[in-house]
């Protein structure tokens, strides 16, 4: 059997390694990042919140119990009830899953669909590059919130429909972002040295490329979480993102909690403490995760 | 004279339905002031044309209505009666002669247009010309109200003359209808879609600008008719589709009241606010939402899983609970409440979806989904994006319809998209609505016949035998045999075949700034906006 790997590979292959982050492990994250871990420990809760919603809501979220409608919070329902006589906090428990799902898809598929436009677009350059920051050029031009309104308008709303819509305009926001980090490591020599070894663009962009814009892309990762939770809960609000009976907090803001704002304000309060503090979590979490992924500012 | 003729005659089903509202009414002794600008809210973004022939909706008759006159109407100082017709352009009520076969009615001289021109039996009998049968290439939403007409027509200057093909109690609680406005023969003959972007009437108001999106503005014709109406100098309507907002206008007084109805915690919020500041007129509302399977569909094709959807439903449980936080009160059948027409209680309880014991109902449902292959069944909810009440009755129907294992999702769609989607039958269930203006029965039915005869069902269904039934009973002047008639074509409709589901008929509340008079609620919000008698006791 020959080997076919060119004999500078190896070299070529380690000088590509991007400066690993700092292994200090949670703990040291902990005391580094104290605002962080705030953040941190909001993403937790939200996150088990969603994942075991059933074990953790004493209701059933969607039941309307008409013996119970408007009830302040109480030790039976700890956040009160809705005016379908619903429990507040078992909504909010699977309004989190809602969350969870349109924000990790959002920032995943959108995140994930920008790291690929913006790598090859950087390292391919010329008219691809060109075509590209374009169309991305394009689609920035619209903010977040309205791009998605007019996908919603096309596509109708619904959990899918929404995640589509939120995904569109998260695309070039991160392929921008990408491609500035690409077009850096595109001139550094490892890379020259790769193509002179005769590597593929695949194993170029996938092993010495990629690898090396991670940092910045999974801190715009938990941004974009964030940021699809807000704009889900909005497109909800507008009456235009999940219906009714299904659990999600921007739908808890609309209707009954505008119309009881005055004599139950706790319909509206919880769903809108809950949207806050896990936008807030995410935020904190992703200027934690920047610092301590950033070789300039990891040792401050 | 005329008002015991009319019943007598039966007057459609337009028996008295006196005590079904609770106006606040002025005093008697009120004296109406002169002047002042009502401005009032519309909750809607904008009309989707300014044609009354052609549209159905209170976005168009509220903003619309009082630059406009009509032919006869119900009586404005007594518009929750069903009987009380008066005339606008006309002089007189008229006596049916030929049978009941021939309505005559003579027209006021020395009416005109906004434009000074004289108004006369030319453009009455023209208008409803366009509304009884409309042009090749016009629709009118109103076409299938008057199958029983064989022509109208206008006689000399001040005649105008309607031939029927049969005798019916249906006829003139139809011609009362409030989108009948009376257009310019010279222009209808020039554009008949000339009305749908501009208006040139003969009402109490003249038009004095409209911006999209905004508001409507009118001000008082000087030459209006009715001699010392309008009471008003003009008004303004503002459009604004959030509940929030016109809630908040009406609590700020930069608007006087909002004409279609809120809901009851709007309400408590205003007088618990405002006290005396405010007045709440409440009626029954000829108005409800149905729900419609596309028979099209499987499997909302076999009866049974249609049977089952009605079953599952406790309106009796229901209806009080949503009463407090949604314009819905009265559980009913096919016929408004109260109506001498409309089912009792015992009635109504034989019925598929009304049966008094809920859990033998439910199993019922539960029996039939197993038998049809469908237990379990996931469907779609089509619904549209208005608040109240659409939304809160789908909510409460998707909670009732899961306690027999049924999973339903909802696809809320904005009203365009909406209606777009009904035509097209794109939708496994709807939720659908049946509003009314004048209360008639025997037409307020015609939502339940197939599209064929009423180009506003959605069920995708041709039913000969319901056609049959309701053709008898629509040629039927006995209002005895009319009540057992319709009994047997409610029993069909509901329980038989289960075309569509009912549920509980709204209720309108309006609460409005105290020192808003002369207007008095009616069971229906198309009803009564031309604000001619509107004051302001300012």
């Amino acid at each position: 059997m020959v080997d076919l790997t060119p004999p500078c590979a190896s070299a070529v292959d380690t000088a590509a390694e991007s400066p690993r982050p700092s292994r200090e492990g949670i703990i040291g994250f902990c005391r580094r990042q104290p605002l962080g871990t705030v953040g941190l420990v909001l993403v937790l809760v939200m996150a088990v919140a969603g994942l075991s919603a059933e074990w953790i809501a004493p209701y059933n979220p969607t039941s309307n119990d008409f013996a119970a409608m408007t009830e302040p919070p109480s030790w039976a329902h700890l956040m009160g009830t809705d005016q379908f006589g619903r429990d507040l906090f078992s909504r909010i428990v699977f309004g989190a899953r809602t969350a969870l799902i349109v924000g990790f898809s959002c920032a995943i598929i959108g995140g994930g669909a920008g790291l690929v436009l913006g790598v090859a677009s950087a390292y391919f350059g010329g008219r691809l590059d060109l075509v590209l920051q374009r169309v991305m050029d394009v689609v920035m031009a619209f903010p977040l919130i309205i791009m998605a309104l007019a996908v919603i308008a096309i596509f109708g709303s619904g959990v899918y429909n929404v995640i589509v819509a939120i995904t569109i305009p998260l695309i070039p926001r991160c392929a921008r972002v990408v491609r500035s980090s690409a077009l850096a490591i595109r001139e550094v020599p490892y890379i020259d040295a790769a193509r002179a070894c005769g590597f593929g663009h695949t194993r170029i962009i996938l092993r010495h490329m990629v690898p090396n814009v991670l940092a910045p892309f999974l801190i715009m990762l938990t941004a974009f979480v964030g940021q699809a939770i807000l704009a889900e809960a909005s497109l909800s609000y507008l009456g235009l993102g999940v219906q009714e009976p299904t659990a999600a907090w921007g739908l808890m803001l609309q209707g009954g909690a505008e119309e009881y704002a005055s004599t139950a304000p706790w319909i509206a309060i919880f769903p809108g403490l809950a949207i806050a503090l896990t936008v807030f979590g995410f935020s904190l979490f992703g200027d934690a995760l920047r610092d301590a992924l950033d070789p300039k500012l990891r040792d401050r | 004279m005329i008002r015991t003729l009319l019943a007598a005659a039966g007057l459609g089903a337009a028996l008295c339905i006196a005590p079904l509202t609770n106006a606040a009414a002025p005093a008697a002794a009120d004296t109406p002031k002169r002047g002042g600008i009502l401005t009032f809210m519309i909750p809607a973004d904008a009309p989707p044309s300014f044609d009354g022939h052609r549209e159905t909706t209170y976005a168009t008759v509220h903003a619309v209505a009082p630059f406009y006159s009509v032919l006869i109407r119900i009586n404005p100082d007594n518009p929750s009666s069903t009987t009380d017709f008066v005339c606008d352009l006309c002089t007189e009520m008229p006596t049916p002669t030929d049978g009941g076969k021939t309505y005559t009615f003579k027209i006021r001289e020395g009416v005109t247009f906004h434009d000074g021109s004289p108004l006369t039996a030319a453009d009455v009998a023209a208008s409803w010309q366009e509304i009884i049968h409309p042009r090749e290439g016009m629709s009118s939403a109103r076409e299938s109200y008057f199958i029983m007409v064989d022509k109208v027509e206008a006689s000399d200057a001040t005649t105008v003359v309607f031939r029927l093909k049969f005798a019916t109690n249906a006829f003139l609680p139809s011609l009362a209808d409030p989108f009948a406005w009376i257009y310019k023969k010279e222009i209808l003959d020039k554009d008949p879609r000339w009305f749908e972007k501009n208006i040139m009437g003969s009402g109490p108001f003249k038009f004095a600008g409209y911006e999209i999106g905004q508001s409507i503005k009118g001000v008082r014709n000087p030459d209006y008719y009715h001699k010392g109406r309008p009471y008003l100098d003009g008004f303004i309507g503002i459009f604004a589709a959030k509940q929030a907002v016109r809630v908040d206008a009406i609590r700020a007084d930069r608007a006087a009241v909002e004409f279609r109805g809120l809901p009851p915690s709007a309400r408590d919020e205003l007088v618990r606010e405002l006290g005396d500041q405010i007045t709440v007129q409440t009626s029954d509302w000829n108005c409800g939402n149905l729900v419609t399977p596309n028979h099209k569909r499987k499997p909302f094709d076999d009866v049974r899983v249609r049977r089952a959807l009605a079953l599952a439903i406790d309106s009796w449980h229901g209806a009080p609970a949503l009463a407090k936080i949604a314009t819905v009160h009265t559980v009913a059948g096919i016929v408004f409440p109260g109506s001498p027409l409309a089912a009792t209680k015992e009635e109504l309880q034989t019925l598929a979806g009304f049966w008094p014991d809920i859990g033998k109902s439910r199993e019922e449902a539960k029996r039939l989904l197993k038998e049809a292959g469908a237990e379990g069944l996931k469907f779609e909810l089509m619904n549209r994006n208005v608040d109240q009440p659409y939304k809160y009755v789908a909510t409460w129907l998707i909670d009732e319809w899961s306690k027999v294992g049924l999973q339903v999702t909802q696809r809320v769609l904005p009203t365009g998209p909406f209606f777009d989607a009904l035509r097209h039958g794109t939708f496994d269930v709807t939720v659908d609505f049946n509003c009314q203006s004048v209360v008639n029965p025997l037409m307020d039915i015609g939502k339940f016949l197939p599209h064929s005869v009423y180009a506003e069902n959605y069920g995708n269904y041709d039913d000969e035998k319901e056609i049959a039934l309701y053709q008898a009973l629509l040629h039927e002047t006995d209002t005895v045999k009319q009540r057992s008639m319709i009994r047997e074509f409610e029993k069909y409709v509901l329980d038989t075949q289960v075309h569509m589901l009912m549920t509980p008929w709204w209720n309108r509340i309006i609460p409005a700034r105290s020192y808003v008079k002369g207007w008095k609620i009616s069971p229906s919000h198309y009803l009564n906006q031309d604000l001619a008698n509107v004051w302001l006791d300012k």
